[in-house]
């Protein structure tokens, strides 16, 4: 097998927390070594000149909405796998809201099989937690672990029937099962479209209080003390919920929390004039509630960043913004549009890649997010600097429901490597 | 006199020179429909579309009289009934009108928002009567009329505006124009019918209604929106009565030439003692109904001369 030696790199390492000129070189799958000088001599290795631009750990997205099976129209591996190459994401974690869901071995198995075939990038799958993820049995966690469920959850259905949830995680702590929670109180943010406060009454939509996500997660927390259950909060967007996660971890439970990058770079203002395409669940917040979010990911709080990517196509979302489809693509347009918190000083590359690509591999038991001799060569390189405006046709994904259409950013993949493979040369 | 909208979707997008142009010239239809020829030309070869999503009798006649009276062609399509039961989306019905070519499109939707995006995607000017809970700027615009020929102005009033604010598309509306005709507006209401962000609109809030009628030169009365209510609001309509119905004893403490309004259909005996309606010393119920057309006149006269002067310009 050809050895690959990127040179001239600036080497963005979470695991250290530096940024540092260097080389790596890839062979077998992995980073054979690591070069702490810009052009080292390796005998025999295609050499790929990085001309000092940025080369991290690939992004590694949990919470990625595929439309197979079911909405194929919407999303296929193929176009998933493409913008994820595209966007520097070398695994995507799957979401089981599909149609059927993903709640039996056969259904995970034949996800598996289409990944396998059609993406370009690693595809690691999530199954429901209870069955038709209506909140009522739990799914076979032991036939969907050994089949390759690397997490439990019934995304944005939140199980309101406690004690199902219970029964649910006290089994998950048995196999040592990672549960993945939507920490929303349900009957309390029912049919809302924005946050509550003086947008929501300005355009007249229903909205939900940021207090129905700390109950919630008060109460996904509780059961973690209860049940001993391994358990992460898939989107943590209000600043009243970030003292409830800090002081489960200080307990010492095994809880981790992700946020969005919609969470993290727009607010609810954003929304304007019913334009849907920022109509994300839960809905945007506030100002202050997106720069709590914001320094919470600084502060190590909130471990993980995702796209939650959701495709959805033009006719879920031209429609009036209560009945309008939530969510938006993200696995293309993430890197670049979190490149503005860096940009405006607000986090640092190797905290941004924390989030992004180690925290996450981590909390599956990866190997990967690390620039370290004998991890994978899932590798993203990037120039952080270069400004372009963003076309939302020019998107790989098969739905183009981006917020960020016609946005001014910063920062374009150059190339991505997976398993040692490169599977996009920009 | 300066008037610079295309549609009219709501109070927020219009200045307070704008809100006067309407007035003024309505106050001039007021006098045109109480003579006994009620024909003008102004909207004479144009087609005026209502489409009314929602359950209306009042707004609809009224903008229909308006549309007439002014020499419009006028349809009005019932949408319940229609394709729209057929799966047919707003925007297809949209485009759909759109190729009938009609001049003026009023509007009325269940969705907030709604509206705005059907003006997005067709060539007339399109006018809100009304969309969920985000506004109804007609209804707004006929109050502020009724409040200046009730007292000789619009400006340093006392308003209280009183009853379901979270329920209320009026309530927006009337907030938003009182605010930039520069009134001071209180609203008036149990806690749980305060639409979220409230203390941000530059209003004063008060859940006791004896204290919120104090010296207030205007009473707006809102109807509880039980049709819109997913339960639980209030604990009942004799207990919502006893505090917050509108009585002889309530109006007391506002001032002695205070005006009584209601946007109608009134719940009597809910929100407001019939007797106190039918005061024609006090109430103005049926002046706003009659202004309704005035204002409705005006701003279809308004929206068309604009049409007129600018025809090229046209969504692609």
């Amino acid at each position: 097998m050809t050895k690959t030696l990127i040179t001239n790199a600036k080497l963005i390492d979470p695991e250290a927390d530096s940024v540092s000129p260097g080389a790596i070189l890839i062979e077998n799958g992995v980073i054979a070594e690591r070069f702490d000088t810009p052009a080292p001599d390796v005998a025999g290795a295609d050499i790929v000149d990085a001309g000092g631009k940025c080369l991290a750990p690939g992004i590694v997205d949990i919470g990625v909405k595929v439309g197979e099976p079911g909405e194929r129209h919407k999303e296929s591996y193929g176009t998933a796998g493409l913008a994820a190459a595209a966007g520097g994401v070398t695994t995507i974690v799957t979401r089981p809201d599909t149609t059927p869901c993903i709640d039996t071995p056969e259904a995970l198995e034949f996800i598996r099989r289409r990944a396998n075939e059609a993406a370009p990038v690693h595809v690691l799958p999530m199954a429901a937690l209870t069955k038709g993820r209506d909140g009522r049995e739990m799914t076979e966690f032991g036939f969907l672990m050994d089949a390759g469920a690397v997490a439990f959850t019934d995304c944005d259905n939140v199980v309101g029937d406690t004690k199902v949830l219970a029964r649910a995680m006290t089994y998950a702590q048995s196999l040592d099962a990672l549960v993945m929670g939507h920490p929303q109180e349900p009957t309390l943010s029912k049919g809302a479209a924005v946050s509550s406060g003086k947008f929501a009454t300005l355009r007249g939509l229903p909205a939900v209080s940021p207090m129905a996500e700390r109950m919630g997660l008060d109460r996904d927390i509780a059961l973690v003390e209860m049940t001993g259950a391994r358990y992460h909060a898939d989107v943590i967007t209000a600043a009243r919920a970030l003292p409830s996660l800090e002081r489960a971890k200080r307990n010492g439970f095994d809880v981790t929390a992700g946020t969005s990058m919609h969470h993290l770079t727009l607010n609810e203002l954003d929304v304007a004039d019913y334009r849907t395409f920022f109509k994300v669940k839960p809905p945007l917040r506030s100002e202050d509630d997106r720069q709590a979010i914001v320094a919470a990911v600084r502060d190590g709080l909130i471990d993980i960043i995702g796209s939650f990517h959701t495709p959805q196509d033009e006719e879920s979302k031209r429609l009036p913004y209560e009945e309008a489809a939530s969510g938006a693509v993200g696995l293309e347009t993430m890197l670049p549009v979190l490149l503005r918190l860096y940009h405006s000083g607000e986090l640092e590359l190797p905290t941004l890649f924390r989030a992004l690509s180690l925290n996450p591999a981590k909390r599956l038991g990866l190997d990967a997010g690390r620039l370290a001799k004998g991890a994978p060569a899932d590798l993203v390189l990037f120039d952080a600097d270069k400004p372009f405006v963003l076309d939302r046709f020019k998107l790989k994904s098969k739905s183009k429901n981006t917020p960020f259409d016609s946005a001014r950013l910063q920062g374009k993949v150059l190339g991505t490597w997976v398993s040692g493979q490169r599977v996009f040369e920009a | 006199m300066r008037f610079d909208q295309r549609h009219l979707l709501g109070i927020e997008p219009l200045r307070p020179d704008e809100i006067t142009t309407i007035l003024d010239l309505a106050d001039q239809y007021v006098t045109f429909n109480r003579s006994r020829d009620k024909h003008a030309n102004a909207l004479a070869g144009l087609t005026q579309i209502n489409m009314f999503f929602e359950n209306s009798t009042r707004t609809q006649a009224s903008f229909e009289i308006a549309g007439k009276r002014l020499g419009a062609d006028v349809m009005n399509m019932a949408m319940q009934a229609s394709s729209i039961k057929k799966g047919e989306t707003l925007i297809d019905t949209a485009m759909t009108l759109n190729a009938m070519h009609p001049d003026l499109l009023v509007v009325r939707h269940p969705h907030s928002g709604a509206v705005d995006l059907l003006s997005q995607k067709v060539n007339c000017a399109v006018l809100n009567a009304g969309d969920g809970k985000h506004e109804h700027p007609t209804q707004a615009l006929l109050d502020a009329l009724t409040i200046r020929r009730a007292k000789g102005r619009l400006h340093r009033l006392n308003i209280a505006i009183c009853g379901d604010i979270a329920h209320s598309r009026v309530a927006r509306s009337n907030i938003l124009l009182l605010h930039k005709m520069e009134n001071r507006i209180r609203l008036v209401g149990p806690s749980t019918l305060m639409p979220s962000g409230i203390e941000h609109f530059g209003v004063e809030v008060y859940d006791d209604m004896r204290k919120g009628l104090e010296d207030v030169d205007v009473v707006m009365m809102l109807r509880l929106q039980r049709e819109r209510m997913d339960g639980g609001f209030i604990p009942s309509e004799r207990e919502y009565y006893h505090r917050y119905g509108l009585d002889a004893a309530k109006l007391s403490v506002a001032k002695d030439d205070a005006i009584v309004m209601h946007p109608g259909p009134m719940n009597r005996g809910v929100e407001i003692d019939g007797t106190l309606a039918d005061d024609i010393n006090r109430s103005v119920i049926q002046d706003q109904v009659e202004m309704g057309v005035a204002v409705r006149m005006a701003a279809m006269d308004l929206l068309a001369r604009n049409l007129r002067a600018n025809p090229k310009e046209v969504m692609a």
